[in-house]
């Protein structure tokens, strides 16, 4: 089905499926249970993780494919919220040309810096990424925002205001919407004790991202795809049977920009917003991070990366020493107070060192990341000893 | 006229003169074997034919073209194909794809962009490939990972590799260096059969006398950076001017 073998086709029904019932998936505990601060099924989270999914996907065509390590993917995804928040400015809220604009923006934007950095591999070209993406966000920062020329909008981000033309608006919605369907409508369905929140904004950003994963899968499938792989393994091989690295690893570079600009641009859908810190070079490497952890070079790998760490980064972090007391009350006080004092470094503000943590023991542990743990625990329950087949034929820790 | 014509060829290497004033003559449908001492220059010879390095002077054409100033992938589209001294394979790729890479070089040019093509559709270029490990007796290997293999079965697929883009040239360099002498004949055997079958024409670089004198129809033995000899084998090992250059005769 839809050009893909029996396999394949398994895999993307289970991501589909898995998309489209996230708000019911993502929300396991009743909603006044002590446990309901651990349900990620709210329409702000949910959206991270899908553009996030995006952002991941895209980048592993490039990082998990050719191994070409870019420090600057933020930068694409900055270019693509700037350019949608323009369009919200400048034509109306509808979010089509607002997407369209952010995709072919990083493109362009990813053709040019990615023309300059394949030319060096390696740290080269990690560190010539990485300048790229400060460059991005200086001049977002400060240099493209004065009077006479305020692209960005400095640090206030750039944002939509009253007296901005939209002049295809007219009458139509004040918040960003699909042809009249404002993103930020939310249908909630109580069922006993839980309420399960259906957001237009997700399903537009899963809509989106079940495309992404749909067209990464038909390139991993692709001759070009095998070109990708090979231009990992052995670049000098490659050249002497007659192809040119270059232009493949372009091409996967704009491919994975593009991938960036539609994540961008959604952010924007979600929350019409774009600041100059979304092209920072923590964000770049968010998505490094995400991709390792969830399993370089696979399919799936990417989305339940960026799941686990959007994840985290909210949950763990509402966890307040209030919190944390209520859940030791029923401890005599002196031990109460003792595990909360050794607790309370890693949530709230300190999640960072819990995340920390984790990728460290997965990077030691699973070094193919959580889709090599899954198949590890798969085969244990199923006592198989299946051979790998999923892309990476013997996963290593990713350099 | 032969095939590949080299005239004049300098290369130096700061205060090296690595290659002096080289002229060579491969005709069509020879195996013709360059030897010479450690250091007389064969690689860089090499080196300069396949566009990775570039002489100072010089010309190399190819079936009457000049092949300087193209890079390695340019010159393989034009039918040469290299053979590495340690195998070069995609070693995390299996056998099957390692050929099947060849294959697209071959029909689809240097660069394709192609990214939502099935592999599984690609019919034509699925035979070619099994024919091809047919070819080189590899046909049960063909899901292997290329790293787990032998260094004599690695050789083997990179030939493979090579074989299936039809070179008009092939150029190889130390082919049986660090092999058992098992994997060594093998690998005659199979040279050997390249050149009745195909017809092929072949510049072999090489160490161990055995395999050049099992292969070769003719000799050219380079000393520092000049050829001083070409012949025919049998009239290559009597010849003073070889012993010397073997024997030591260049340190007087």
């Amino acid at each position: 089905m839809f050009g893909l073998d029996k396999r394949d086709t398994t895999l993307f029904l289970f991501v589909v499926a898995i998309t489209l019932l996230a708000p019911f998936l993502l929300n396991p505990f009743p909603t006044e249970s002590a446990l309901a601060q651990f349900n990620a099924g709210y329409p702000d989270l949910m959206q991270r993780f899908v553009i996030f999914g995006i952002f991941a996907i895209g980048f592993n065509i490039l990082f998990g494919l050719t191994g070409y390590l870019s420090f600057g993917h933020a930068a694409f995804l900055g270019v693509g919220s700037y350019a949608a928040v323009w369009m919200f400015k400048l034509l109306s809220f509808n979010i089509v040309p607002a997407i369209i604009l952010s995709v072919l923006v990083a493109g362009v934007f990813s053709l040019a810096i990615g023309y300059i950095c394949l030319r060096r591999s390696g740290i080269y070209f990690s560190i010539l990424t990485l300048a790229f993406a400060q460059m991005s966000f200086a001049m977002a920062y400060s240099v493209l925002s004065n009077p006479n020329f305020n692209l960005t909008n400095g640090e206030t981000g750039l944002q939509v205001y009253a007296d901005d033309p939209q002049i295809l608006k007219g009458d139509g919605p004040d918040f960003t919407h699909l042809f009249g369907l404002e993103m930020n409508t939310t249908k909630t369905l109580e069922l006993g004790a839980w309420a399960f929140q259906f957001n237009a904004g997700f399903y537009v950003c899963a809509f989106f991202m079940i495309i992404a994963f749909y067209i990464a899968m038909r390139i991993f499938r692709s001759p070009f795809g095998l070109m990708l792989r090979a231009i990992k393994t052995n670049q000098t091989r490659l050249n002497y049977t007659g192809l040119n690295s270059r232009p493949y690893t372009l091409a996967a570079f704009v491919i994975s920009g593009m991938y960036a600009g539609l994540a961008g641009g959604l952010l924007a859908v979600t929350d019409p917003l774009a600041g100059a810190e979304r092209m920072q070079w923590t964000a770049s490497g968010e998505v490094v991070l995400m991709t390792i952890l969830g399993g370089a070079g696979t399919l799936l790998g990417p989305i339940l990366g960026a799941a686990f760490i959007k994840y985290f980064e909210n949950i763990f972090s509402k966890i307040n020493d209030t919190v944390l007391h209520s859940w030791f009350s029923f401890m005599p006080e002196s031990i109460d107070n003792f595990l909360v004092a050794i607790l309370y470094p890693f949530v709230g503000k300190g999640w960072h060192l819990t995340l920390g943590l984790m990728f460290m023991l997965i990077v030691i542990f699973l070094p193919g990341g959580l889709v090599d743990g899954g198949q590890r625990l798969w085969n244990r329950i199923t006592g198989k000893n299946r051979t790998q087949a999923e892309p990476v034929a013997n996963p290593k820790p990713a350099e | 006229m032969g095939i590949l014509e080299i005239k004049d060829i300098n290369k130096r290497f700061g205060g090296l003169q690595a290659l002096g004033d080289v002229n060579l003559s491969v005709e069509e449908g020879t195996v013709h074997a360059i030897i010479g001492p450690n250091g007389a220059g064969k690689s860089t010879l090499l080196n300069c034919l396949v566009g990775k390095l570039e002489p100072d002077t010089g010309s190399v054409t190819f079936e009457g073209k000049s092949i300087l100033g193209l890079k390695p992938h340019q010159i393989n589209q034009l039918g040469i194909s290299r053979v590495f001294q340690t195998p070069e394979i995609f070693s995390t790729l299996s056998v099957f794809e390692n050929v099947m890479i060849a294959c697209f070089a071959k029909r689809d040019g240097a660069f394709q962009l192609n990214p939502l093509t099935s592999i599984k559709g690609e019919k034509d270029i699925h035979e070619k490939v099994e024919q091809m490990l047919e070819d080189v007796n590899m046909a049960d290997k063909r899901d292997h990972v290329a790293a787990s293999m032998s260094r004599g079965d690695k050789r083997r697929l990179e030939m493979a590799m090579c074989l299936a883009q039809d070179p008009k040239l092939l150029l190889l360099d130390e082919p049986t260096a660090g092999m058992a002498r098992a994997d060594t004949n093998n690998t005659i055997e199979l040279l050997k059969e390249i050149e009745e079958k195909r017809g092929i024409t072949m510049v072999i670089i090489e160490h161990d006398m055995h395999v050049v004198f099992s292969l070769a129809n003719k000799i050219t033995v380079l000393a520092q950076g000049t050829p001083i000899v070409e012949d025919v084998p049998s009239k290559i090992k009597g010849n003073p001017k070889v012993q010397e250059a073997y024997l030591g005769g260049a340190h007087e």
